[in-house]
């Protein structure tokens, strides 16, 4: 199996004529997605990429029976998409917006409290399922179908990580970006918690970055709750306090910020933590094997 | 997106939260005459730059004549004020903010952030006013009360007497601090405020509350839609590359070491810089150049970086997914015909079209020193820097 996204699941774009939302779109097509439809107000009744296009994601759902869906809208009205996908009942919902309000994403987590849906992002490229299912703007083609599930704060840091598997032949059954926001849908408890319950993942790796104590509250359920092992990594150790380091999340507000106290507790409760960035692949590799 | 302290206290003045009379002055007349309209017999005269500690640094006085606002305001305005939160270089003062001054009998904190723990807007009180609330938080964490708002219900009444009470106050002064939590709390989530402090909250004279210091700061995501707050945005505050950066559509952060970075995305941008300090470099900024990086972007990402006088070497590593390698080689190409670069610049290309890439930087002809991966190019980079020193 695999964590969230599938080879079943069925995916509309919100924001879907746009041209990032295209070309995305359409890449994870060929990738093995299946991409059922899309959704810009207005345009209900078209035709884009062969899919038929609605107004809202009600009739989305209704239409093509979809379960996940990626945003693509621009951050000013991506929290009301967000909360649109919601309340149509769409289970999986990936935020890939740069730079949405953090009072919009508080919102918008009252609003998703008795929902029942999994968010994924913002600030986010994505999720991919290799050669199954893809929401989200990563570069397919560094991705391989495996056995290791990787969970990542950083996008970019995200596909370093995934390069560095290929290298010593480890590919993936779920790759998820969480996100760079303060505010973000899913935390990493969540993330490791369905890696736990996937058959087919033996191991996780689990990239944080400076700023919250998310990483150290994963590394607590993982020690008492996964019996599958875990590679981490917190990026910023050389970041200076009191500097938010390109994501609205990345800030040393206080000492159990940084990125070495939270590599230390990391690695009191038992997570294997890679040190420098340029050894994830080597050290997972080590430690799974 | 900070902004002055003076421009804090009209802000909360507004929603209603009683602050010291007061206006802000730019030369030694003007304060002196602000201080006469004002009346009384003391005034306190206070820095305004956006770095809090600025009582540690001589940046706020008690003066009990004119002489004494003139004098002070004098010593304040053109200096550079050193705080612990300025780093050595200080920041220059262009203007004092001239109260009231008033009798002290307590001092109370009071801020809201959005904490992460519990991802809602978040009320703290305490009665250990005029400190680091950080410091009270690690050595007395009892003395700091925290509510989080239901962002449905926002500020219920209740809570802001329970947080009152916990934090001493008494009779009439419960309804009073009250009053200030719910005019703060409506101004933070009508602005889109990140961190807004009132610290010392004092109760005054004759127990009355007010708030004597004051410092918000705003999520610079949602200011398309703040104009008010957006126009209070003070440049003179921010480091000059940084704006310019933010211009490009750049995300740069000077530090002091002498390895310029050059990056895609703020999480490998962090890890570049790790791993360069692993191989015992010292990183001399953060840049992320973002997604989609044109050959124009990559040359401004040199301009700024080369800026840095310390920057000995420059390390470019990136993996692109949105972006095109043979874009950024483009760009690198360019930017070496275009500006005069004599520091070696280690390059690690990944992702996609990194094939049509590569044979742009080699057949340039420019002496680009190439990296397989990560490690290669930190440790060649710092290889480099002692070739140079």
């Amino acid at each position: 199996m695999s964590v969230f996204v599938h080879k079943s699941s069925r995916v509309i774009i919100q924001g879907f004529t746009g041209q990032h939302a295209t070309f995305h779109a359409e890449e994870s097509m060929q990738n093995g997605t299946t991409v059922v439809g899309g959704v810009t107000p207005g345009k209900g009744g078209q035709e884009h990429l062969g899919l038929p296009v609605f107004d809202t994601v009600h009739q989305a759902v209704a239409e093509t029976g979809a379960d996940v869906s990626g945003i693509f809208v621009p951050p000013p009205f991506a929290a009301d998409a967000i909360m649109e996908s919601l309340e149509a009942g769409i289970g999986v919902i990936v935020v890939i917006a740069d730079g949405i309000p953090v009072q919009d994403m508080v919102r918008v987590k009252r609003y998703a409290v008795d929902k029942n849906a999994i968010i994924i992002g913002p600030n986010t490229p994505g999720i991919i399922t290799p050669d199954a299912c893809k929401v989200g703007i990563m570069p397919s083609h560094i991705y391989t179908p495996g056995r290791i599930g990787v969970v990542s704060r950083s996008g970019t840091l995200n596909y370093e990580a995934v390069q560095q598997m290929s290298e010593y032949g480890m590919g993936q059954t779920t790759s998820v970006g969480i996100g760079g926001d303060p505010v973000n849908g899913t935390d990493f408890v969540t993330v490791l918690r369905a890696f736990e319950e996937d058959p087919e993942t033996e191991a996780v790796i689990m990239i944080g970055e400076i700023g919250g104590q998310q990483e150290v509250e994963a590394a607590r359920w993982a020690k008492e709750n996964m019996s599958k092992p875990v590679v981490g990594f917190v990026a910023g150790v050389s970041a200076p306090p009191g500097r938010r380091m390109g994501h609205a999340g990345a800030i040393i507000s206080g000492e159990a910020d940084t990125a070495n106290a939270k590599m230390d507790l990391m690695e009191e409760l038992g997570v294997h933590v890679v040190r420098n960035p340029a050894l994830i692949g080597e050290t997972a590799k080590r430690v799974f094997s | 997106m900070n902004i002055h302290e003076y421009q804090t206290k009209e802000l909360l003045r507004g929603y209603g939260v009683p602050v010291p009379e007061g206006r802000v002055a730019h030369n030694v007349d003007n304060a002196a005459t602000i201080a006469e309209a004002l009346g009384g017999e003391r005034w306190v005269v206070k820095a305004q730059i956006h770095a809090g500690g600025r009582g540690k640094g001589g940046g706020v006085k008690v003066a009990s004549s004119l002489d004494d606002v003139k004098q002070f305001t004098d010593a304040m305005i053109g200096s550079n004020l050193v705080t612990p939160q300025t780093g050595e270089a200080g920041r220059m003062v262009q203007r004092v903010l001239v109260e009231q001054a008033c009798n002290i009998n307590k001092e109370y904190y009071l801020g809201m952030v959005i904490d992460r723990a519990t991802q809602r807007i978040t009320m703290i009180g305490s009665a250990s006013g005029g400190m680091n609330i950080e410091e009270v938080a690690k050595t007395d964490p009892d003395r700091v009360i925290r509510e989080a708002v239901d962002p449905a219900i926002g500020l219920a009444g209740f809570q802001s007497r329970k947080i009152a009470a916990k934090m001493g106050f008494r009779g009439k002064q419960i309804g009073e601090a009250a009053k200030i939590m719910q005019a703060l709390y409506r101004c933070f989530r009508d602005k889109d405020a990140l961190l807004a402090e009132i610290n010392p909250l004092a109760d005054i004279d004759d127990g009355k509350l007010m708030a004597l210091d004051a410092k918000m700061s705003f999520d610079s995501n949602a200011m398309y839609r703040r104009p008010s707050i957006t126009e209070l945005r003070d440049f003179d505050e921010e480091d000059s590359k940084e704006v310019e950066a933010s211009g490009h559509g750049l995300n740069y952060i000077a530090l002091d070491g002498n390895v310029g970075c050059i990056v895609n995305g703020a999480g490998l941008a962090m890890a570049t810089m790790d791993a360069i300090s692993f191989h015992d470099g010292k990183p001399a900024n953060f840049l992320d150049v973002g997604g989609g990086a044109s050959p124009e972007k990559v040359g401004n990402a040199f301009r700024i970086v080369l800026q840095d006088p310390n920057v000995k070497a420059i390390l470019v590593n990136i993996f692109a997914g949105i972006n095109r390698c043979d874009w950024i080689a483009e760009g690198l190409v360019q930017a070496m015909r275009d500006q005069d670069i004599k520091v070696p610049i280690v390059v690690r290309l990944a992702g996609t079209n990194v094939e049509k890439g590569a044979p742009i930087l080699k057949d340039s002809g420019f002496p680009f020193i190439m990296a397989d991966n990560l490690d290669d190019a930190a440790t060649k980079v710092v290889a480099a820097l002692e070739g140079t020193s």
